[in-house]
């Protein structure tokens, strides 16, 4: 759905984006990390078709950036870093205003903003001025703008930067609908955890270069040699009474927890589970949630020692 | 088409209403819609009655009409500050973003935002039209004759077109409203010279001149929209954000396009000047279509503005050029540099006048240069002597060189308006702009300066002496 090949983009002398490749295909979110002035926000102004590649092609639900920038657009629906929204307006005029340059009609926008508003939870507001309206209702209602014409493709900046825990948690449950309704999405995020928790794919962009494009999975395994997991016991534990499973292996412990590393969690986490649980007084086996940030950490802290 | 126009239309509406529901845009005009035109009906009726006293009923008569004229203009300025803040404020405040997401045209955001700039303060010139006409007939005070309203109503929307389509291009290219707010002066300034002009007409009477400002207007109005049109693009706006003036890159843009990639001034020559030439041909076809315009243009106006024969000298015509003959002897320089530095100097004028009007008038001193010299071949041939003597004689010795020479260099400036107006989303209005003005360079120190040199040296040290050869 989303296919891009060695997308460039330079401003007079600055390489602000270099060779880009990427492949999202529908009903994925791929998180595009990487620092502030990575190249983040020109990448997804090129897959929208609002800045032109120098070089490089990109489509976008089989539509050329460069060629068919109207056909991309209406296919697109971008929540921006800046949500821009006319504070003088409510929100109904505000989703009308947007729904109708999307060419649809007065009863199809109302059909579709009535759900929207009601599952990220500002249909109470939606006849208060814009301007009136709280950071976080400010980005949910730019959300809401991005889907009014239920575009295919999703690209979304930053969507629960400014908001409170309770409206994040909405937001991330909007997303994941989203994607089981086989939408294509690239989220662009600080919050790893997010990333984490939202995405398929983890893309990380440095000095306008991906330096790292791969399933979550196979981060995990590329940087860190699989997956954390963190297993909670109620008496202490001596390392020596272990029999670890082939293929697991113990990356840090003390006296009432281990830290596994697992590279197929799938496979062999039931077996491990159950010989935990069988022998030693198991409470908790979870994932451990800092893991993308260790592996986001290293590969930009090996780019940068390689460079 | 009309579809591609109705989803313009939408920017347009909701801008009117956001303008609408603008307490700082509905007070002041309110204030000039109402307010103003009772104030300037008490202020024409006190004028009428002072200046009838003294039997002046003409003042009166002009004052009616051109008070039209202010009462209309005023709410139009209100169009500056809306238009300015477009484009750039929707920048600063970060809705442009989501609108460019949009799958309107490039065109349709733009036609949406002029005509959304437009409506409302002409709606208000309206009003106030209608308000300060109401106040007449209560008065007492008849009304000017339809003509005259009619053409201060065309005036009025042509006015508000110009203003607001300069004024959203400066928003499409300014980095931020503080920006576009200094560039204003660009708009202001000549519409406040326009507006004393048309004051000046409108007392004179001459209503027939005022037309011909609306015809120019008129021509500015659609130059200024192709403009807008031309170089609006999102990436741009989206991408510039630093106000610095860049001397060093205006300097390598200047160079790179004065040089090009010549290594050598034969390159230079072969690569730069001869193809800029080239590219000036369709400019050239034309001014020198006008300068054919001028020569008859001059020659019909003998009739018009008469001139006192005995100035013209031409009793001792041959004693003149003996005279000339002796003082300008072969090898003086100095009578060469005053003409060559005179010459120059008119160039360049048409240059300056150019760089501000598009091009446009920079074609002035040549035509007047070359309606001088029809006038004086109509006068000539009124006094019985035959003009084709004064033009082989006096005209084309040295003309042959300078007049193509003024040519090449007038039609450069015509370039630099056909350049602008010409669709280059990927340049910027002032890359363009150092880009034109290199290529002038390029033309005047490759061609025009040498040429115009020669030909002063033809002028002063031959010209004279043909002239009193063919005399003989």
């Amino acid at each position: 759905m989303i296919e891009a090949e060695g997308l460039t983009k330079i401003f007079d002398d600055f390489l602000a984006v270099n060779h880009i490749d990427l492949h999202v295909p529908a009903g994925q979110i791929l998180a595009l990390l990487g620092p502030n002035g990575a190249g983040k926000t020109t990448t997804v102004r090129m897959l929208s078709s609002v800045l032109k590649p120098t070089q490089g092609t990109a489509k976008i639900a089989g539509y050329d950036v460069s060629s068919q920038p109207a056909e991309v657009r209406s296919k697109v629906g971008v929540l921006t870093e800046h949500h821009g929204l006319y504070g003088r307006m409510n929100a109904i005029e505000y989703l009308n205003f947007f729904g109708e340059l999307y060419g649809l009609s007065k009863s199809q926008i109302s059909l579709k903003m009535e759900p929207l508003l009601e599952q990220l939870d500002i249909a109470q507001h939606r006849t208060k001025k814009l301007g009136e309206y709280s950071k976080g209702m400010r980005q949910k209602l730019a959300l809401v703008r991005a889907l009014i014409h239920e575009p295919p493709v999703l690209l979304l900046d930053e969507p629960t930067s400014a908001m409170d825990p309770e409206s994040a948690m909405i937001v991330r449950s909007a997303i994941k609908s989203l994607r089981n309704e086989e939408r294509t999405i690239i989220l662009c995020t600080h919050n790893l955890a997010e990333a984490e928790e939202l995405c398929d794919q983890i893309a990380i962009i440095q000095n306008g270069t991906i330096i790292l494009n791969k399933t979550m999975q196979e981060v995990k395994n590329s940087l860190l040699g699989g997956s954390l997991y963190i297993a909670k016991f109620g008496k202490p534990i001596i390392e020596k009474d272990f029999l670890i499973p082939e293929g697991i292996q113990i990356h840090h412990q003390n006296q009432y927890e281990i830290h596994f590393l697992i590279k197929q969690p799938k496979k062999q986490n039931p077996s491990l589970i159950r010989y935990l649980a069988d022998n030693f007084e198991l409470l908790t086996f979870e994932e451990d949630s800092i893991k993308l940030e260790d592996a986001y950490l290293e590969a930009i802290t090996h780019k940068k020692s390689s460079s | 088409m009309i579809d591609q126009l109705k989803q313009a239309l939408i920017i347009t509406k909701r801008e009117v209403r956001d303008q609408f529901r603008d307490w700082r845009i509905i007070f002041p005009i309110f204030g000039i819609t109402i307010f103003f035109p009772f104030l300037m009906n008490f202020t024409t009726a006190q004028v009428l009655q002072f200046v009838n006293r003294y039997g002046a009923s003409i003042i009166g008569e002009r004052l009616v009409p051109f008070s039209m004229m202010i009462v209309g203009f005023f709410p139009i300025s209100v169009s500056l500050v809306i238009a300015l803040e477009s484009f750039v404020g929707e920048k600063e405040r970060g809705s442009i973003e989501p609108l460019f997401n949009t799958p309107l045209l490039d065109w349709q955001i733009y036609i949406g935002k002029l005509i959304s700039s437009i409506v409302p303060p002409l709606f208000a010139s309206f009003v106030g039209m209608t308000v300060y006409s109401l106040g007449l007939i209560v008065n007492h005070v008849p009304l000017p004759e339809f003509h005259l309203v009619f053409q201060i109503i065309v005036i009025t929307i042509i006015q508000a077109i110009v203003m607001v389509a300069g004024a959203v291009i400066v928003s499409s290219q300014a980095t931020s409203v503080r920006a576009a707010n200094l560039l204003a002066s660009f708009i202001i300034i000549p519409m406040a010279l326009l507006i004393q002009g048309e004051s000046i007409v409108m007392f004179w009477g001459n209503y027939v001149t005022l037309w011909w400002v609306v015809a120019g207007l008129f021509a500015l109005a659609i130059l200024l929209l192709r403009i807008g049109l031309a170089h609006f693009s999102r990436e741009e706006l989206l991408g510039r954000d630093i106000d610095v003036l860049n001397i060093r890159w205006g300097w390598k843009v200047f160079t790179n396009q004065f040089t090009g990639k010549a290594t050598n001034i034969t390159k230079w020559y072969q690569q730069e000047v001869f193809p800029f030439v080239k590219d000036l041909r369709y400019s050239i076809f034309l001014i020198v279509g006008l300068l054919i315009v001028a020569l008859f243009v001059g020659n019909s106006l003998v009739d018009r503005f008469v001139f006192p024969m005995d100035r013209l000298g031409v009793d001792n015509l041959e004693q003149q050029l003996l005279g000339l003959s002796e003082h300008w002897s072969v090898g003086n320089f100095s009578p060469v540099i005053l003409i060559f530095w005179q010459n120059l100097r008119v160039i360049l004028l048409g240059f300056v006048i150019g760089i501000i009007t598009l091009g446009i008038f920079g074609v002035l001193p040549l035509f007047a240069s070359i309606g001088v010299v029809g006038y004086i071949m109509g006068l000539l041939n009124n006094l019985g002597i035959n003009s084709s003597l004064y033009f082989w004689g006096f005209i084309i010795p040295h003309g042959i060189i300078e007049i193509p020479a003024a040519i090449l260099a007038t039609a450069a400036i015509f370039q630099i308006g056909v350049i602008i107006a010409t669709p280059n989303a990927d340049q910027t209005i002032g890359e363009i702009w150092i880009k034109s003005i290199a290529n002038f360079s390029k033309l005047m120190v490759g061609l025009v300066i040498p040429l115009l040199f020669v030909a002063a040296m033809v002028e002063v040290w031959l010209t004279p002496r043909i002239a009193l050869w063919l005399l003989k």
